[in-house]
Protein backbone atom coordinates (compact mmCIF):
# COMPACT_ATOMS: atom_id res chain seq x y z
CA UNK A 1 0.00 0.00 0.00
CA UNK A 2 1.26 3.03 -1.38
CA UNK A 3 1.14 5.87 2.15
CA UNK A 4 0.41 9.43 0.61
CA UNK A 5 2.04 12.30 1.69
CA UNK A 6 -1.28 14.10 3.19
CA UNK A 7 -2.06 11.46 4.94
CA UNK A 8 1.06 11.23 7.27
CA UNK A 9 0.68 15.21 7.60
CA UNK A 10 -2.68 14.58 9.10
CA UNK A 11 -1.15 12.01 11.36
CA UNK A 12 1.82 14.00 11.92
CA UNK A 13 -0.39 17.25 12.61
CA UNK A 14 -2.97 14.84 14.86
CA UNK A 15 -0.09 13.55 17.05
CA UNK A 16 1.39 16.98 17.74
CA UNK A 17 -2.01 18.05 18.26
CA UNK A 18 -2.60 15.44 20.89
CA UNK A 19 0.71 16.23 23.32
CA UNK A 20 0.42 19.68 23.14
CA UNK A 21 -3.41 19.03 24.30
CA UNK A 22 -1.74 16.87 27.31
CA UNK A 23 0.64 18.77 28.39
CA UNK A 24 -1.79 21.72 28.72
CA UNK A 25 -4.17 19.25 30.38
CA UNK A 26 -1.63 18.82 32.95
CA UNK A 27 -0.38 22.55 33.51
CA UNK A 28 -3.85 23.93 33.61
CA UNK A 29 -5.31 20.82 36.27
CA UNK A 30 -1.94 22.13 38.64
CA UNK A 31 -2.89 25.51 38.33
CA UNK A 32 -6.81 24.98 38.84
CA UNK A 33 -6.45 22.57 41.55
CA UNK A 34 -4.50 25.25 43.25
CA UNK A 35 -6.42 28.07 42.30
CA UNK A 36 -9.47 25.98 43.69
CA UNK A 37 -8.22 24.86 46.82
CA UNK A 38 -6.27 28.64 47.58
CA UNK A 39 -9.20 31.14 46.46
CA UNK A 40 -10.71 30.47 50.05
CA UNK A 41 -7.63 31.30 51.79
CA UNK A 42 -6.74 34.20 50.21
CA UNK A 43 -8.30 36.96 52.04
CA UNK A 44 -6.85 40.15 53.01
CA UNK A 45 -6.28 39.18 56.87
CA UNK A 46 -4.48 35.94 55.15
CA UNK A 47 -2.28 38.23 53.09
CA UNK A 48 -1.87 41.13 55.35
CA UNK A 49 -1.94 39.51 58.52
CA UNK A 50 0.85 38.29 61.17
CA UNK A 51 1.36 34.07 61.09
CA UNK A 52 -0.31 32.98 64.53
CA UNK A 53 0.46 29.32 65.89
CA UNK A 54 3.34 28.97 63.19
CA UNK A 55 0.93 29.90 60.55
CA UNK A 56 -2.10 27.62 61.64
CA UNK A 57 -4.06 30.45 61.74
CA UNK A 58 -3.44 34.17 61.42
CA UNK A 59 -1.61 35.73 58.09
CA UNK A 60 1.46 35.26 55.94
CA UNK A 61 2.63 38.93 55.54
CA UNK A 62 6.36 37.93 56.97
CA UNK A 63 6.62 35.81 54.33
CA UNK A 64 5.51 37.90 51.36
CA UNK A 65 8.36 40.40 52.71
CA UNK A 66 10.89 38.06 53.04
CA UNK A 67 10.14 36.35 50.33
CA UNK A 68 10.62 40.29 48.28
CA UNK A 69 13.99 41.11 50.37
CA UNK A 70 15.84 37.91 49.20
CA UNK A 71 14.69 37.44 45.46
CA UNK A 72 15.41 41.07 45.20
CA UNK A 73 18.64 40.98 47.04
CA UNK A 74 19.49 38.35 45.08
CA UNK A 75 19.16 39.83 41.80
CA UNK A 76 20.52 42.93 43.06
CA UNK A 77 23.51 41.25 43.88
CA UNK A 78 23.79 38.51 40.70
CA UNK A 79 22.96 41.12 38.14
CA UNK A 80 26.21 43.08 37.99
CA UNK A 81 28.32 39.93 38.83
CA UNK A 82 26.76 37.56 35.91
CA UNK A 83 26.22 40.35 33.33
CA UNK A 84 30.16 42.21 33.73
CA UNK A 85 31.61 38.32 34.26
CA UNK A 86 29.35 37.78 30.43
CA UNK A 87 31.05 41.62 29.24
CA UNK A 88 34.35 40.24 30.37
CA UNK A 89 34.06 36.56 28.44
CA UNK A 90 32.79 38.57 24.95
CA UNK A 91 34.31 41.80 24.54
CA UNK A 92 37.87 41.59 26.65
CA UNK A 93 38.84 37.68 26.10
CA UNK A 94 39.60 35.75 22.99
CA UNK A 95 38.76 32.49 22.76
CA UNK A 96 40.98 30.20 25.12
CA UNK A 97 41.58 27.44 27.29
CA UNK A 98 40.52 29.97 29.74
CA UNK A 99 37.19 31.39 28.45
CA UNK A 100 36.20 27.64 27.74
CA UNK A 101 37.06 26.72 31.27
CA UNK A 102 34.93 29.60 32.56
CA UNK A 103 32.35 29.16 30.53
CA UNK A 104 32.10 25.14 31.29
CA UNK A 105 32.33 25.77 34.98
CA UNK A 106 29.24 28.55 34.65
CA UNK A 107 27.25 25.34 32.69
CA UNK A 108 28.37 23.21 35.32
CA UNK A 109 26.93 25.23 38.29
CA UNK A 110 23.73 25.75 36.43
CA UNK A 111 23.38 22.54 36.43
CA UNK A 112 24.06 21.66 40.40
CA UNK A 113 21.05 21.32 42.66
CA UNK A 114 19.42 23.92 44.48
CA UNK A 115 20.21 22.10 47.85
CA UNK A 116 23.64 21.96 47.47
CA UNK A 117 24.31 25.95 46.96
CA UNK A 118 21.82 25.33 50.39
CA UNK A 119 24.77 23.51 52.27
CA UNK A 120 27.74 25.79 50.40
CA UNK A 121 25.61 28.73 51.69
CA UNK A 122 25.02 27.46 55.37
CA UNK A 123 28.68 26.25 55.81
CA UNK A 124 30.31 29.67 53.59
CA UNK A 125 27.86 32.52 54.64
CA UNK A 126 26.33 31.38 57.33
CA UNK A 127 28.44 29.52 59.21
CA UNK A 128 32.62 30.59 58.29
CA UNK A 129 31.32 34.41 57.66
CA UNK A 130 29.40 33.98 60.37
CA UNK A 131 26.04 36.31 59.30
CA UNK A 132 23.60 33.20 60.89
CA UNK A 133 20.68 32.34 59.46
CA UNK A 134 20.03 35.75 57.46
CA UNK A 135 17.97 37.77 54.54
CA UNK A 136 21.99 38.60 53.16
CA UNK A 137 23.00 34.92 53.73
CA UNK A 138 19.69 33.53 51.46
CA UNK A 139 20.04 36.45 49.11
CA UNK A 140 24.13 35.28 48.47
CA UNK A 141 23.08 32.03 48.21
CA UNK A 142 20.49 32.67 45.80
CA UNK A 143 22.74 35.26 43.68
CA UNK A 144 26.05 31.78 43.25
CA UNK A 145 22.82 29.95 42.37
CA UNK A 146 21.40 32.14 39.68
CA UNK A 147 24.56 33.47 38.13
CA UNK A 148 25.51 30.85 35.86
CA UNK A 149 22.01 31.69 34.05
CA UNK A 150 22.46 35.21 34.10
CA UNK A 151 25.90 34.68 32.59
CA UNK A 152 25.07 32.47 30.25
CA UNK A 153 21.48 34.36 28.87
CA UNK A 154 23.80 37.48 29.00
CA UNK A 155 26.30 36.28 26.98
CA UNK A 156 24.10 35.09 24.61
CA UNK A 157 22.46 38.42 24.45
CA UNK A 158 25.95 40.36 24.01
CA UNK A 159 26.72 37.78 21.07
CA UNK A 160 23.58 38.73 19.10
CA UNK A 161 24.87 42.28 19.02
CA UNK A 162 25.75 42.76 15.39
CA UNK A 163 29.97 43.35 15.17
CA UNK A 164 29.42 46.08 13.12
CA UNK A 165 27.66 47.90 15.49
CA UNK A 166 30.86 48.12 17.38
CA UNK A 167 32.59 48.98 14.37
CA UNK A 168 30.15 51.73 13.37
CA UNK A 169 31.04 52.55 17.18
CA UNK A 170 34.69 52.59 16.87
CA UNK A 171 34.68 54.49 13.89
CA UNK A 172 32.81 57.38 15.09
CA UNK A 173 35.38 58.06 17.80
CA UNK A 174 33.97 55.68 20.57
CA UNK A 175 36.50 54.09 22.96
CA UNK A 176 36.14 50.65 23.87
CA UNK A 177 34.03 51.20 27.35
CA UNK A 178 31.59 53.76 25.48
CA UNK A 179 31.11 51.25 22.51
CA UNK A 180 29.97 48.58 24.95
CA UNK A 181 27.96 51.08 27.50
CA UNK A 182 26.05 53.10 24.67
CA UNK A 183 25.74 50.43 21.82
CA UNK A 184 26.64 46.78 22.84
CA UNK A 185 24.54 46.74 26.56
CA UNK A 186 21.41 48.39 25.44
CA UNK A 187 21.20 46.35 22.06
CA UNK A 188 21.32 42.80 24.85
CA UNK A 189 19.32 44.37 27.30
CA UNK A 190 15.96 42.70 25.96
CA UNK A 191 18.29 39.39 26.07
CA UNK A 192 19.52 40.36 29.91
CA UNK A 193 16.41 41.01 31.19
CA UNK A 194 15.34 37.32 30.52
CA UNK A 195 18.18 35.96 32.45
CA UNK A 196 17.51 38.45 35.05
CA UNK A 197 13.48 37.41 35.11
CA UNK A 198 14.29 33.91 35.28
CA UNK A 199 16.69 34.29 38.03
CA UNK A 200 14.24 36.26 39.30
CA UNK A 201 11.48 33.39 39.39
CA UNK A 202 13.65 30.95 40.35
CA UNK A 203 14.75 32.59 43.45
CA UNK A 204 10.83 33.80 44.38
CA UNK A 205 10.85 29.89 44.08
CA UNK A 206 13.17 28.25 45.65
CA UNK A 207 13.23 26.27 49.11
CA UNK A 208 16.53 24.13 49.66
CA UNK A 209 19.14 26.71 49.43
CA UNK A 210 16.90 29.11 51.16
CA UNK A 211 16.04 26.83 53.84
CA UNK A 212 19.71 26.24 55.10
CA UNK A 213 20.55 29.79 54.67
CA UNK A 214 17.99 31.87 55.45
CA UNK A 215 16.16 29.95 58.30
CA UNK A 216 12.68 29.89 58.78
CA UNK A 217 11.99 32.22 61.34
CA UNK A 218 7.96 33.69 60.88
CA UNK A 219 8.92 37.19 62.27
CA UNK A 220 8.64 40.07 60.39
CA UNK A 221 12.33 40.91 59.10
CA UNK A 222 13.92 44.33 60.50
CA UNK A 223 16.50 44.27 58.67
CA UNK A 224 18.36 42.11 55.76
CA UNK A 225 20.80 40.39 58.74
CA UNK A 226 17.41 39.01 60.37
CA UNK A 227 16.24 35.40 59.45
CA UNK A 228 13.32 34.92 57.40
CA UNK A 229 10.82 32.67 55.85
CA UNK A 230 9.63 32.98 52.40
CA UNK A 231 6.43 32.34 50.97
CA UNK A 232 8.38 28.81 49.02
CA UNK A 233 9.76 27.43 52.96
CA UNK A 234 6.71 28.62 54.41
CA UNK A 235 4.30 26.43 52.30
CA UNK A 236 6.59 23.68 52.48
CA UNK A 237 7.08 23.41 55.94
CA UNK A 238 3.23 24.10 56.16
CA UNK A 239 2.52 21.25 54.39
CA UNK A 240 5.20 18.79 55.16
CA UNK A 241 4.41 19.00 58.76
CA UNK A 242 0.62 19.36 57.87
CA UNK A 243 0.33 22.22 59.96
CA UNK A 244 -2.57 23.50 57.91
CA UNK A 245 -3.52 22.35 53.94
CA UNK A 246 -5.72 25.30 53.76
CA UNK A 247 -2.89 27.60 54.06
CA UNK A 248 -0.30 25.92 52.39
CA UNK A 249 -2.75 25.80 48.93
CA UNK A 250 -3.03 29.89 49.59
CA UNK A 251 0.71 30.44 50.19
CA UNK A 252 1.03 28.01 47.09
CA UNK A 253 -1.52 30.00 44.97
CA UNK A 254 0.00 33.53 45.61
CA UNK A 255 3.58 32.27 44.67
CA UNK A 256 2.06 31.27 41.55
CA UNK A 257 0.20 33.92 41.17
CA UNK A 258 3.83 35.95 41.89
CA UNK A 259 5.43 34.26 39.10
CA UNK A 260 2.67 35.50 36.97
CA UNK A 261 2.73 38.63 37.93
CA UNK A 262 6.72 38.88 37.46
CA UNK A 263 6.68 37.40 33.72
CA UNK A 264 3.74 40.03 33.07
CA UNK A 265 5.74 42.66 34.08
CA UNK A 266 9.05 41.41 32.23
CA UNK A 267 6.83 41.01 29.28
CA UNK A 268 5.79 44.72 29.32
CA UNK A 269 9.08 45.58 30.16
CA UNK A 270 11.06 43.59 27.06
CA UNK A 271 7.98 44.70 25.10
CA UNK A 272 8.38 49.05 26.05
CA UNK A 273 12.21 48.25 25.57
CA UNK A 274 12.54 46.47 21.69
CA UNK A 275 9.59 49.31 20.86
CA UNK A 276 11.96 52.26 20.45
CA UNK A 277 14.29 50.15 18.19
CA UNK A 278 11.30 49.17 15.20
CA UNK B 1 47.92 71.48 -2.71
CA UNK B 2 48.95 70.07 0.40
CA UNK B 3 49.71 66.44 1.57
CA UNK B 4 46.85 64.95 3.48
CA UNK B 5 47.48 60.86 3.64
CA UNK B 6 51.05 59.51 2.64
CA UNK B 7 51.48 55.95 2.51
CA UNK B 8 54.99 54.98 2.07
CA UNK B 9 56.35 51.52 1.26
CA UNK B 10 52.56 49.82 3.29
CA UNK B 11 52.31 46.10 3.33
CA UNK B 12 49.04 44.62 5.47
CA UNK B 13 49.05 41.03 6.35
CA UNK B 14 46.61 38.90 8.13
CA UNK B 15 47.59 35.42 9.64
CA UNK B 16 50.98 35.46 7.57
CA UNK B 17 48.98 36.25 4.47
CA UNK B 18 49.69 39.34 2.37
CA UNK B 19 46.69 41.49 1.92
CA UNK B 20 49.02 44.81 0.77
CA UNK B 21 52.06 44.59 -0.71
CA UNK B 22 54.43 47.55 -0.74
CA UNK B 23 51.95 50.33 -1.61
CA UNK B 24 53.14 53.64 -2.24
CA UNK B 25 50.40 56.75 -2.49
CA UNK B 26 49.90 60.20 -1.51
CA UNK B 27 46.15 61.65 -0.81
CA UNK B 28 45.91 65.25 -1.24
CA UNK B 29 43.76 67.75 0.57
CA UNK B 30 40.51 68.42 -0.74
CA UNK B 31 40.61 66.05 -3.50
CA UNK B 32 38.18 63.18 -3.80
CA UNK B 33 40.32 60.34 -4.43
CA UNK B 34 38.96 57.05 -5.73
CA UNK B 35 39.94 53.36 -5.48
CA UNK B 36 39.04 50.94 -7.99
CA UNK B 37 39.26 46.94 -8.21
CA UNK B 38 38.33 44.01 -8.00
CA UNK B 39 37.16 41.68 -4.85
CA UNK B 40 40.28 40.92 -2.51
CA UNK B 41 42.20 43.62 -3.71
CA UNK B 42 42.67 45.03 -0.21
CA UNK B 43 41.13 48.44 -1.04
CA UNK B 44 38.73 47.93 2.02
CA UNK B 45 41.82 47.17 4.14
CA UNK B 46 43.15 50.47 3.37
CA UNK B 47 40.90 51.89 4.67
CA UNK B 48 40.86 50.26 7.47
CA UNK B 49 44.59 50.22 7.92
CA UNK B 50 44.41 54.53 7.85
CA UNK B 51 41.62 54.51 10.95
CA UNK B 52 42.76 51.60 12.58
CA UNK B 53 39.82 49.78 12.59
CA UNK B 54 41.79 46.33 11.45
CA UNK B 55 43.45 46.31 15.53
CA UNK B 56 40.32 45.51 16.60
CA UNK B 57 40.45 42.31 14.63
CA UNK B 58 43.32 39.69 15.92
CA UNK B 59 45.90 38.57 12.88
CA UNK B 60 46.79 41.60 11.38
CA UNK B 61 49.87 43.28 10.86
CA UNK B 62 51.26 45.96 9.12
CA UNK B 63 54.81 47.59 8.01
CA UNK B 64 55.35 51.02 6.43
CA UNK B 65 55.04 54.14 7.38
CA UNK B 66 50.99 55.96 7.09
CA UNK B 67 51.14 59.36 7.78
CA UNK B 68 48.14 61.80 8.04
CA UNK B 69 49.23 65.28 8.16
CA UNK B 70 52.86 64.37 8.44
CA UNK B 71 52.63 61.82 11.28
CA UNK B 72 51.92 58.50 11.35
CA UNK B 73 48.47 57.03 12.30
CA UNK B 74 49.95 54.78 15.19
CA UNK B 75 51.32 57.79 17.09
CA UNK B 76 47.34 59.69 16.85
CA UNK B 77 45.63 59.11 19.94
CA UNK B 78 43.40 56.17 18.25
CA UNK B 79 39.77 58.21 19.03
CA UNK B 80 41.19 61.72 17.30
CA UNK B 81 42.23 59.67 14.57
CA UNK B 82 38.62 58.26 14.12
CA UNK B 83 37.18 61.77 14.44
CA UNK B 84 39.46 63.14 11.88
CA UNK B 85 39.09 60.19 9.50
CA UNK B 86 35.71 59.46 9.41
CA UNK B 87 34.34 56.03 7.70
CA UNK B 88 31.12 55.35 5.76
CA UNK B 89 30.65 51.63 5.44
CA UNK B 90 29.52 49.39 2.47
CA UNK B 91 26.34 48.90 3.90
CA UNK B 92 24.46 51.53 5.90
CA UNK B 93 24.24 50.18 9.38
CA UNK B 94 22.27 52.40 11.16
CA UNK B 95 22.48 52.26 14.99
CA UNK B 96 19.37 51.08 16.83
CA UNK B 97 17.44 54.36 17.52
CA UNK B 98 16.09 57.73 16.73
CA UNK B 99 17.57 59.44 13.70
CA UNK B 100 18.73 62.37 16.31
CA UNK B 101 20.96 59.94 18.26
CA UNK B 102 22.07 58.56 15.19
CA UNK B 103 24.13 61.37 14.21
CA UNK B 104 24.19 62.99 17.90
CA UNK B 105 26.26 59.75 18.80
CA UNK B 106 29.87 60.78 17.75
CA UNK B 107 29.43 64.45 19.18
CA UNK B 108 28.37 63.07 22.33
CA UNK B 109 30.65 60.25 22.99
CA UNK B 110 33.40 63.61 22.52
CA UNK B 111 31.24 65.25 25.34
CA UNK B 112 29.07 67.67 23.73
CA UNK B 113 25.84 67.65 26.31
CA UNK B 114 24.50 70.82 25.12
CA UNK B 115 20.75 69.61 23.27
CA UNK B 116 20.98 73.05 20.77
CA UNK B 117 24.34 72.42 20.03
CA UNK B 118 24.01 69.01 19.35
CA UNK B 119 20.24 70.25 17.30
CA UNK B 120 22.61 72.40 15.39
CA UNK B 121 24.71 69.48 14.12
CA UNK B 122 22.00 67.11 13.06
CA UNK B 123 20.28 70.15 11.04
CA UNK B 124 23.65 71.42 9.83
CA UNK B 125 25.09 67.93 8.51
CA UNK B 126 21.64 66.26 7.59
CA UNK B 127 21.32 69.19 4.78
CA UNK B 128 25.04 69.11 4.19
CA UNK B 129 24.12 64.92 3.01
CA UNK B 130 21.30 65.92 1.37
CA UNK B 131 18.43 64.20 4.06
CA UNK B 132 17.17 66.71 6.06
CA UNK B 133 14.22 67.40 4.13
CA UNK B 134 13.15 64.39 3.78
CA UNK B 135 13.16 63.57 8.06
CA UNK B 136 13.31 66.81 9.19
CA UNK B 137 9.42 66.38 10.79
CA UNK B 138 10.35 62.79 12.30
CA UNK B 139 13.80 63.06 13.92
CA UNK B 140 12.58 61.15 17.15
CA UNK B 141 11.60 58.46 15.11
CA UNK B 142 13.59 55.21 14.31
CA UNK B 143 16.66 55.54 12.08
CA UNK B 144 15.91 51.59 11.13
CA UNK B 145 12.72 52.61 9.37
CA UNK B 146 14.26 55.38 6.79
CA UNK B 147 14.93 53.41 2.98
CA UNK B 148 18.50 51.98 2.60
CA UNK B 149 19.51 55.32 0.44
CA UNK B 150 17.95 57.14 3.13
CA UNK B 151 20.06 55.43 6.04
CA UNK B 152 23.45 55.81 3.58
CA UNK B 153 22.95 59.36 3.71
CA UNK B 154 22.02 58.85 7.35
CA UNK B 155 25.52 57.35 8.04
CA UNK B 156 27.13 60.36 5.64
CA UNK B 157 25.69 62.62 8.07
CA UNK B 158 26.35 60.62 10.88
CA UNK B 159 30.24 60.77 9.86
CA UNK B 160 30.01 64.30 9.24
CA UNK B 161 29.07 65.65 12.47
CA UNK B 162 32.50 64.10 13.78
CA UNK B 163 33.38 67.18 11.89
CA UNK B 164 36.21 64.99 10.02
CA UNK B 165 39.09 66.17 7.89
CA UNK B 166 39.15 63.08 5.71
CA UNK B 167 35.96 60.97 4.66
CA UNK B 168 36.67 57.73 3.46
CA UNK B 169 33.53 55.78 1.76
CA UNK B 170 33.69 51.85 1.26
CA UNK B 171 31.32 51.26 -1.67
CA UNK B 172 28.85 53.75 -0.36
CA UNK B 173 26.52 52.78 -3.22
CA UNK B 174 26.83 49.17 -3.96
CA UNK B 175 23.11 48.67 -2.61
CA UNK B 176 21.93 51.76 -4.03
CA UNK B 177 19.20 52.91 -6.79
CA UNK B 178 20.41 55.23 -9.12
CA UNK B 179 18.80 57.95 -7.79
CA UNK B 180 20.20 57.87 -4.36
CA UNK B 181 23.85 57.25 -5.80
CA UNK B 182 23.40 60.54 -7.48
CA UNK B 183 22.10 61.84 -4.53
CA UNK B 184 25.40 60.80 -2.51
CA UNK B 185 27.76 61.90 -5.49
CA UNK B 186 26.44 65.51 -5.36
CA UNK B 187 26.82 65.71 -1.71
CA UNK B 188 30.65 64.57 -2.23
CA UNK B 189 31.07 67.28 -5.30
CA UNK B 190 29.65 69.88 -2.85
CA UNK B 191 31.40 68.83 0.58
CA UNK B 192 34.58 68.43 -1.39
CA UNK B 193 35.96 72.03 -0.74
CA UNK B 194 35.64 71.16 3.00
CA UNK B 195 36.78 67.54 3.22
CA UNK B 196 39.01 65.34 1.46
CA UNK B 197 37.02 62.44 0.18
CA UNK B 198 38.78 58.34 -0.53
CA UNK B 199 35.98 56.45 -2.73
CA UNK B 200 36.68 52.67 -2.59
CA UNK B 201 34.29 51.27 -5.21
CA UNK B 202 33.70 48.65 -7.60
CA UNK B 203 31.60 51.24 -9.82
CA UNK B 204 33.92 52.39 -12.70
CA UNK B 205 31.73 54.94 -13.78
CA UNK B 206 31.27 56.53 -10.67
CA UNK B 207 34.83 56.63 -10.03
CA UNK B 208 34.81 58.32 -13.38
CA UNK B 209 31.98 60.77 -12.71
CA UNK B 210 33.45 62.19 -9.46
CA UNK B 211 36.98 61.88 -8.90
CA UNK B 212 39.46 64.16 -8.96
CA UNK B 213 42.60 61.23 -9.05
CA UNK B 214 41.84 57.62 -9.13
CA UNK B 215 43.91 54.26 -8.41
CA UNK B 216 43.58 51.11 -9.60
CA UNK B 217 44.46 48.17 -7.15
CA UNK B 218 44.92 44.25 -8.05
CA UNK B 219 45.40 41.14 -5.47
CA UNK B 220 46.72 44.04 -2.52
CA UNK B 221 49.04 45.97 -5.13
CA UNK B 222 48.73 49.26 -6.62
CA UNK B 223 49.05 49.10 -10.36
CA UNK B 224 48.53 52.47 -11.19
CA UNK B 225 47.51 55.97 -10.23
CA UNK B 226 46.84 58.77 -12.01
CA UNK B 227 43.88 61.91 -12.94
CA UNK B 228 40.99 60.98 -13.58
CA UNK B 229 40.75 61.81 -17.08
CA UNK B 230 44.19 59.46 -17.79
CA UNK B 231 42.90 56.52 -15.65
CA UNK B 232 39.93 56.41 -18.12
CA UNK B 233 40.96 57.54 -21.25
CA UNK B 234 44.89 55.89 -21.46
CA UNK B 235 46.03 53.98 -18.55
CA UNK B 236 49.96 53.68 -18.84
CA UNK B 237 49.03 49.71 -17.78
CA UNK B 238 47.39 47.09 -19.72
CA UNK B 239 45.45 45.20 -16.30
CA UNK B 240 44.11 49.05 -15.47
CA UNK B 241 42.84 49.45 -19.12
CA UNK B 242 41.69 45.67 -19.08
CA UNK B 243 39.90 46.30 -15.57
CA UNK B 244 37.84 49.34 -16.69
CA UNK B 245 36.90 48.13 -20.07
CA UNK B 246 35.44 45.15 -18.01
CA UNK B 247 37.60 42.60 -19.63
CA UNK B 248 38.57 41.56 -16.02
CA UNK B 249 37.15 41.48 -12.32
Amino acid sequence: MKRRPLTIQRLVWFLLALLTLFTLTILFFIIGYITAKGVPTLTPEFLFGMPERMGKEGGILPTIVATIYLALLAIVIATPLGVGTAVYLTEYTRESALTRIIRFGADALAGVPSIIFGLFGFILFVIYLKMGWSILAGSLTLAVMILPTIIRTSEEAIRTVPYAYREVSYSLGGTKSQTILNVVLPNALPGILTGIILGLGRSVAETAAVIFTAGSSLRMPRSIFDPARTMAVHFYILAREGISMPRAYGTALLLIISILVINAFAYILLFRLTRRFR
Amino acid sequence: MNEKITIQNLSVTADGKSILANINLTILEHEIFSIIGPAHSGKTTLLRTINRLIETQPGFSRTGKLLLDGKDVLNWDIETLRRRVGLIFATPIPLPGTIFDNIAYGPRLKGIRNKRKLTEIVEHTLRAAFLWDEVKDRLDTSALRLSGGQQQRLCIARTLALDPEVVMMDEPCSGLDPISTAQIEDAMRQLKNRYTFILVTNNVKQAARVSDRVAFFLAGQLIEVNSAEIIFTRPADKRTDDYISGRIG
